[in-house]
């Protein structure tokens, strides 16, 4: 999926450091504190073209991450990515549950027992988690959904993490005047056109919260 | 709202329905309702589940003659994996089980999680997807048809042929044919108020009608200044017949979606068999009542399953549950 033709590998740019088990869980809390900020956004963002509780789900979603995170053992970046995914299939229910569990899986068995991970390999991982989510949800980009701000995010996480989190950002916006396809807000055809995307949203606060890990080191 | 706190809404409810139905096993911490005498020997075993908010679908329809297990997950939320794989586990006689799965892109990935996970333990698992919600075009464009009211139909005829012994592919197949001759629409006179949001979920003025509303406090298609009883009888009905067209007798459901009085369900059930008469679609059952709901929703759906002799003897057989009980 995706466009066409395009190179889909993020050159390896600016960001070169290299991550460790901490920097996730890092960014996994960072994203919870952004979850938790924000929830009332994707509430009512979800209640425009959706059912109301995008963001009551995450914040249970996510406050269940950063407790197991707590309690259970996470000596590598890939293990913390899965043991947050399975969080998320376990507890945060409808779509998004499977979506964002399989989205963190997949990254986090793509990144395997790696004690230390590149920014490259990261991007690498995350590319693959998208592709599972597409083929999980059967959506593509332009549907009007999460994957309208995770694939530009993919895509730039070569240049920066604070790119990619910009170009999380605009992929939500651009979900705008997009008539959603898939979900729950694709029964509303066109009436769906003007509200932003509350998956998508979210997934942009998902990408930010890693940025903000990075610039918090 | 009669509640405590958003928060715990769904452990409340079933710590009541373990309070008034001591002939259930209600697994408050997993979130699982159980007939008491699970595993039943030698018979197929009926799972279901969804968001919460649409009661009595689903717990109230667990007992002898319809479910053995429900899942319910938080509101309009669809349940959680685990749920259903514990579930499973806990009804499966060695019969096999059946997930009945209302069609919504969270039930299906959920479900999908959980039958295969319910299978790597042993369980053989067979799924029907109930789609049959008119006012949704099944196109490549939506993610297709909602499930709604006949997933009652399903679970009470799937749930007659299990208790009478039938093996799982003819149970499952069963479940599949009554779900292709059913076909719903509904119908918002007000929003839906989710305990979460505490505020409407759409804003519909008093003297308008929302038209093929889902069970989810989502809009609908088209919203029209209000529409009499008969006016959205014939809207409805004729709605579903552009879909169904039976040739022999048709099971009716005239559901309300929460917050319409039986007064007014009433009223407007005379005015489905009135369209159905004047289209000469024979009625063979009416059930009328508050079952696949939205929470405070006022409003209605109808639907239409196409019978025959075996799904009528089905939908005739007893059936002992919270929400619905005849026969011996």
């Amino acid at each position: 999926m995706g466009r066409a033709g395009a190179d889909r590998r993020a050159p390896v740019g600016t960001v070169s450091r290299v991550m460790d088990a901490d920097f996730f869980r890092r960014w996994m809390e960072l994203a919870a504190a952004a979850v938790e900020r924000e929830a009332d956004r994707l509430t009512e963002l979800d209640s425009a073209i959706g059912d109301a509780d995008h963001g009551s789900n995450l914040q249970r979603g996510f406050a269940a991450l950063v407790a197991a995170l707590d309690k259970e053992e996470t000596a590598t970046p890939g293990a913390v990515l899965v043991l947050a995914g399975r969080q998320l299939i376990s507890t945060v229910g409808g779509a998004s549950g499977p979506l964002y569990g399989t989205l963190m899986r997949r990254a986090g068995k793509t990144l395997g027992d790696a004690a230390e991970v590149t920014p490259a390999q990261l991007a690498e991982a995350l590319r693959a988690g998208v592709t599972a989510v597409a083929g999980l949800g059967g959506a593509k980009a332009g549907d009007k959904t999460m994957l309208d701000a995770l694939e530009p995010a993919v895509d730039a996480l070569g240049e920066s993490f604070a790119a990619a989190a910009q170009a999380a950002e605009r992929g939500a916006l651009a979900t705008v005047p997009m008539r959603a396809r898939k979900g729950r807000a694709s029964y509303l055809g066109e009436r769906s056109v003007g509200h932003q995307d509350p998956g998508a949203t979210s997934s942009a606060l998902l990408i930010a919260a890693l940025a903000e890990a990075e610039a918090a080191r | 709202m009669l509640i405590n706190v958003p928060e715990t809404v769904v452990a409340d409810a079933l710590r009541g329905i373990a309070a008034a139905h001591p002939e259930l096993t209600v697994d408050v911490e997993n979130r699982v309702v159980l007939r008491r005498d699970a595993p039943v020997a030698g018979k197929v075993a009926l799972v279901s589940g969804g968001g919460s908010g649409h009661e009595p679908l689903h717990a109230g329809f667990v007992g002898p003659g319809m479910l053995t297990a429900a899942c319910p997950g938080e509101v309009f939320t669809s349940p959680v994996p685990d749920q259903m794989v514990r579930a499973a586990a806990a009804v499966d006689s060695g019969a096999g089980v059946l997930f009945i799965v209302k069609n919504y892109t969270g039930d299906v990935l959920n479900f999908e999680m959980a039958a295969e996970l319910a299978e790597d333990e042993g369980v053989q698992v067979a799924k029907v997807l109930v789609d049959d919600d008119v006012a949704v075009a099944d196109s490549l464009y939506t993610a297709g048809r909602r499930g709604t009211g006949a997933t009652l139909f399903v679970e009470k005829i799937a749930g007659a042929a299990a208790e009478e012994g039938q093996p799982l592919e003819r149970v499952e197949a069963i479940a599949r044919r009554v779900n292709a001759r059913s076909r719903s629409f509904g119908v918002a006179l007000s929003a839906v108020t989710t305990p979460a949001k505490g505020s409407p979920t759409f804003d519909l003025p008093p003297g308008e009608l929302e038209l093929g509303i889902g069970i989810h406090g989502e809009p609908g298609r088209e919203r029209r200044p209000m529409m009499t009883s008969g006016e959205i009888a014939d809207f409805a009905v004729n709605a579903v017949l552009e879909d169904l067209k039976p040739g022999g007798p048709v099971l009716a459901l005239v559901n309300g979606m929460g917050a319409t009085p039986l007064l007014e369900l009433y009223g407007f059930t005379a005015e489905v068999h009135r369209v159905l008469g004047e289209r000469g679609v024979p009625v063979a059952r009416t059930l009328v009542g508050n079952y696949v709901t939205s929470l405070d929703m006022a409003g209605c759906s109808v639907t239409l399953c196409e019978a025959d002799e075996e799904l009528l003897r089905l939908w005739d057989a007893p059936v002992r549950t919270a929400a619905l009980r005849w026969g011996r």
